[in-house]
């Protein structure tokens, strides 16, 4: 990750491929293994996630991602937030990422909501001073005073949503990533959530990722969208050409 | 309702990957520490306890069945080698499942995936801090004062949890494609528990006809290595041969790379097997 201020794009999708192999059993165990190379019967059938993808994204625009299910759309944001690694292509992603990916990732159900701060935070890049010095503003976020000492696993998964969505934005990152995330939760929370990402929006320094299957939603945050399907990058422009588009193949 | 949102403060992040990961590894190890003895009265006293309490078992058992044995303070000759030996397999057994049990994880977050199977050598070598205080009790009970040769378990030890780090980056990578590595792990692991010096002492060996190449393969036990330095640290306040510490330090290394070289050229593969 290279400093944010040195370019104007601070995600750079060059040519991206995905590439899964499915091999024709799952074999977990050496002695079928070794009988199957023997034999030679293992065979893998490749499945292509993405299919040379490829696109920038400037510094504080905000990009929609759409798609319908199964097409791809959070293989690239796991690509872009490193947790895959693209079988072709590469990837550029400058300055923090704060994938809100899949909310609560990385917490441990036996830990308390106070203790997964902290791990959370940590895997998030944070300080630990940094965490120190914001953990009110977290719990007071998530509106969850009174159960910071529980462990997580007697939470609700709104609950969970909820302090996983305070820690990825207790800071402004650079790079924000959102993926369904604003469907948990209540209304409340989700009204909540929105304002926090239209005002990372509005700093103009926040890049965004956005991938929703409310076309709405995509229209009322995003200036561009991109369209893949089935793996493959079908239309790339204004939010509401893309989306015209994308409603159109249903007729 | 008003959220006050810090508009980008200097040092929200640290700086540097490796930052990251020492950050990550203290809250993982914390974190296994909090989790292991959540909901028991005694907590951490067991840490304690129960190397003491095998060792009272053990030398009840064993010292009248290896009467023919030279060593002086038998208790205290089997709670270092005890202990020693616990380190290793509880780092090594932990450390094969760690990647496989970080699975979600790894699925979800970017994160450096060395830091699982390293943490559990922190976590087993943190455990084994509270057993040294078990030790320390048996030498005030035996009435056995440390000479300076107690500095030797700092090399003794630091090799050790270089070897199992070596271990279990190599055993929990090939952990993920093929799940037979837990089964023939515990094997493994009772079989080398035999094969190590913890209760009976090499001189039973040696003393007896046992034929030249037994002798070898347990002096060469990387394992026998580490306990040695450890008794002479402890039990004998001596040095320890050189020989002892030279194959202390080539395991340890040997098995370090082996580990690094087998984990960077699989952990690509990781996420689709787990």
């Amino acid at each position: 990750m290279a400093d944010a201020t040195t370019s104007e794009y601070s995600i750079e999708v060059n040519d991206v491929s995905m590439i899964f192999n499915i091999a024709s059993e799952q074999l977990n165990n050496l002695k079928e293994y070794f009988i199957k190379i023997m034999r030679h019967e293992l065979f893998f059938k490749p499945f292509r996630a993405l299919d040379h993808v490829s696109f920038k994204v400037r510094r504080g625009e905000v990009v929609g991602l759409v798609g319908t299910n199964g097409s791809g759309k959070s293989t690239m944001l796991k690509c872009i937030a490193g947790v895959l690694e693209p079988s072709e292509g590469s990837i550029e992603v400058r300055g923090n990422i704060a994938p809100l990916i899949e909310l609560g990732a990385g917490f441990d159900p036996e830990l308390t909501a106070r203790e997964n701060i902290y791990l959370n935070g940590a895997l998030l890049g944070y300080t630990r001073e940094f965490i120190d010095a914001h953990l009110q503003e977290i719990i007071d976020f998530a509106e969850l005073e009174s159960f910071m000492d529980m462990p997580l696993k007697n939470y609700s998964s709104g609950m969970v949503a909820r302090i996983a969505f305070a820690i990825a934005t207790v800071t402004e990152p650079d790079v924000l990533i959102v993926d369904e995330t604003l469907s948990v939760g209540d209304v409340f929370f989700q009204q909540k959530c929105e304002e926090r990402i239209q005002r990372f929006i509005k700093s103009g320094d926040v890049t965004v990722l956005f991938v929703s299957h409310s076309t709405e939603q995509v229209e009322r945050i995003c200036q561009r969208a991109i369209w893949i399907e089935k793996g493959v990058q079908r239309m790339d422009g204004p939010a509401s050409e893309v989306l015209a588009a994308y409603r159109a193949q249903f007729g | 309702m008003v959220t006050r949102l810090s508009a980008r403060p200097e040092g929200s992040h640290v700086s540097g990957r490796y930052a990251k990961d020492r950050f990550i590894l203290q809250q993982l190890v914390n974190k296994d520490f909090k989790l292991r003895y959540r909901r028991s009265v005694l907590g951490v006293v067991w840490s304690v306890l129960n190397p003491l309490l095998m060792m009272i078992i053990m030398s009840f058992v064993f010292s009248y069945f290896l009467r023919g044995s030279n060593v002086e303070n038998y208790p205290l000759y089997l709670i270092v080698g005890n202990i020693t030996f616990t380190l290793m397999n509880e780092a090594t057994s932990t450390g094969l499942r760690s990647i496989i049990d970080a699975a979600p994880l790894l699925k979800k977050v970017k994160v450096d995936r060395w830091v699982f199977p390293v943490q559990k050598v922190f976590s087993a070598a943190f455990n084994f801090s509270f057993s040294l205080i078990a030790v320390a009790i048996v030498m005030l009970f035996f009435q056995v004062l440390p000479t300076w040769h107690i500095v030797w378990m700092v090399p003794a030890l630091a090799l050790l949890m270089v070897f199992c780090m070596g271990v279990s980056l190599l055993i929990s990578s090939l952990a993920v494609f093929f799940r037979d590595m837990i089964h023939l792990w515990s094997v493994l692991l009772t079989a080398w528990t035999y094969l190590t010096p913890i209760f009976w002492d090499l001189s039973l060996l040696t003393g007896s006809s046992a034929p030249w190449f037994v002798i070898a393969v347990v002096k060469a036990n990387p394992m026998y290595n580490y306990l040695e330095m450890m008794r002479c640290a402890i039990v004998y306040q001596s040095s320890p041969e050189p020989m002892v510490v030279v194959l202390a330090a080539v395991w340890a290394l040997a098995v370090l790379l082996a580990g690094i070289a087998v984990f960077r050229k699989t952990e690509h593969k990781f996420i689709l097997y787990i």
